[in-house]
């Protein structure tokens, strides 16, 4: 398998706190790689760098042999680059559909989007077709405000995959769902990499990544400490460290960083 | 329903192209040209800061800047008052709409409060310039070209120039709500960051339509200079003026077409209704007071504005009696 996305000794500092120093890591094309590590080690803010919501301060980006650091998140995503947010993120006072509507774009001006209606038939055709793959077809014209918080996760990776990217970065899908929608993402996760679309997952719940990933990459403090098949990763000594407190502990917030960005 | 709706809209566009020919008493048919000519830049203005979120409070820039264009260019070109300087209209839009293109580069960089902050300053820069410069007349202003129409006459062209504006503002309004652009500012509203994720070209969107926005504010400018005749830097840059149409899409439904023209119609007519009549009388300035408690009434138990408390209620009954006869479904009240 060839390495679609990679990061090659990235490093971004907040102030005083480094929190990424160094870190590399690279995502096969076609695999499931899950990004793990204790809170602060630093994935959110790698994630914010691969898609452009953070500038590196030194280290390279590439994705299918592009380089793309330092490109802006709407380029990201039209080279087929898609993710979703920790903090789910929606558009709270729009409909499901035009939630969906609005990440098929096409790469055009303004003007252009001036004279063209939200809504081609094929584009509401694709949208429709992928709320029903996460279940949401019958909630179409809902205001997005309205669903649960489950349902608001579904929807973001559903306008997401319409876009049809090549990769798609998942910030903690199973966080704060219950086990039964975890259960479901796990599947339709599964279902897409079938289908050859590539995943790049944080996720605290271990469970979940064991059982889901091909690849483990391991981050703490900002660098990445181990990469390898899910079970040598759970066993590897370093790893253990890590998690339980081996270095100095790092109590800093990375989603306040994330924020930031 | 939506039968319904075109036929309010065109009974309204029937009222409105007949108000002069059944309303002749010139005072309120003034009340009437100031009230087209403010709505229209309501709903102009609402079609940028209601649908994107941007607060702008210095679209006076782009009404002052209208309204010289018209009274400069009509004394360069010694035109004779009258009909023809109706062409400068969309001229003073147009320079609007330029002038608006490095105000947004600049404003557009930052959001929420600074944003608001930002064009009140650049506003100011506008005044300031207006009031010093020469060619502008400084604070004695510029009169135009006269205009020698009979009393009985003089505000009907008006009328249908202010209406011709609110309709192209109107429909240029509802044009972008239905296009992938006004999604696209909606969803700036909403979350400009995921937004740009998920790649829509936020700056470019965000500054198409500011300007765009700007144009039929410098229009309302320019009629606005032609109609009065005599033009201060004071009063057509004027801090009034975007406070007035802040809470005129507040007042009506600030993000919705039909919001700003509710507002106008019923802030700005009612306004210029008891200043004119009750001014000087017993009541002196009582009506301002009553007036202000009005609008503090409606900001408070409705303050999404009027068309989203009656759009949320009907909503809501319409969900209740889908619960009664479906029974529960899983869907949440978020918020």
């Amino acid at each position: 398998m060839a390495t679609l996305l990679s990061a090659q000794g990235v490093s971004r500092a907040f102030g005083g706190v480094q929190a990424l120093n160094g870190c590399s890591l690279n995502v096969e094309k076609g695999s499931i790689t899950g990004l793990i590590g204790p809170n602060g080690s630093g994935k959110t803010t790698l994630f914010n760098v691969i898609t452009g919501y953070v500038k590196p301060d030194a280290g390279k980006v590439t994705f299918d042999g592009r380089d793309i650091t330092n490109a802006r998140p709407d380029k990201v995503f039209a080279f087929g680059i898609g993710r979703t947010f920790q903090l789910t993120r929606i558009f709270a006072r729009m409909s499901v559909v035009e939630n969906m509507l609005v990440a098929t774009q096409h790469d055009e001006g303004s003007l252009r989007g001036l004279t063209r209606s939200k809504s081609s038939k094929a584009d509401l055709d694709a949208a429709m077709e992928w709320l029903g793959f996460v279940g949401l077809a019958r909630l179409a014209s809902t205001e997005a405000g309205m669903l649960s918080y489950g349902q608001r996760k579904l929807l973001e990776l559903a306008y997401v995959l319409v876009a049809n990217p090549d990769v798609i970065l998942l910030d903690e899908p199973a966080g704060g769902v219950n086990l039964t929608l975890i259960n479901e993402i796990g599947e339709k996760i599964r279902t897409l990499n079938k289908d050859g679309k590539t995943f790049l997952i944080v996720e605290h719940n271990m469970e979940f990544v064991m059982r889901l990933c091909d690849t483990v990459t391991v981050m703490h403090q900002g660098c990445d400490l181990v990469s390898g098949a899910p079970a040598d990763v759970r066993s590897n000594p370093l790893v253990l460290d890590a998690y339980l407190g081996g270095g100095d502990d790092e109590d800093e917030d990375e989603d306040s960083q994330a924020d930031n960005g | 329903m939506l039968r319904l709706k075109s036929s309010l809209w065109g009974l309204a566009l029937v009222l409105f192209l007949l108000f002069p020919v059944i309303v002749s008493n010139p005072a309120y048919r003034d009340i009437a040209v100031i009230t087209l000519i403010f709505t229209g830049c309501a709903t102009s203005w609402n079609m940028f800061s209601g649908y994107s979120g941007y607060v702008a409070l210095g679209s006076a820039a782009f009404y002052g800047t209208g309204a010289y264009t018209m009274a400069l260019v009509a004394n360069h070109l010694h035109m004779t008052g009258g009909a023809a300087m109706f062409w400068l209209v969309p001229l003073g839009g147009l320079v609007a709409m330029l002038v608006a293109i490095p105000v947004g580069a600049i404003a557009l960089r930052v959001r929420r409060h600074t944003f608001v902050v930002i064009t009140i300053a650049i506003f100011f820069v506008f005044q300031l310039t207006a009031i010093n410069l020469s060619f502008t007349g400084g604070t004695g202003g510029i009169s135009l070209p006269y205009i020698p129409w009979l009393a009985s006459y003089y505000d009907v062209p008006f009328y249908y120039v202010a209406l011709a504006i609110l309709i192209f503002a109107v429909i240029l309004s509802a044009l972008v709500r239905r296009s992938r652009f006004g999604l696209q500012l909606l969803a700036i509203r909403d979350d400009e960051d995921r937004a740009l994720g998920l790649g829509v070209k936020v700056f470019q969107v965000k500054l198409t339509g500011f300007a765009m926005s700007a144009f039929a504010i410098g229009m309302g400018g320019a009629l606005f200079a032609m109609y009065q005749g005599q033009i201060y830097p004071q009063f057509v840059y004027d801090p009034i003026f975007d406070i007035t149409i802040a809470l005129m899409a507040f007042f009506g439904g600030f993000g919705t077409l039909l919001g700003p023209i509710l507002g106008g119609l019923i802030l700005e007519s009612t306004q210029q209704y008891f200043t004119v009549t009750f001014s000087g009388g017993s009541l002196g300035s009582l009506y301002l007071i009553i007036f202000g408690a009005l609008f503090l009434l409606v900001i408070l138990f409705a303050p999404k504005g009027i068309v989203i408390y009656v759009r949320d209620w009907w909503t809501r009954r319409a969900v209740k009696a889908e619960l009664a006869t479906a029974g529960a479904t899983p869907v949440e009240s978020g918020h």
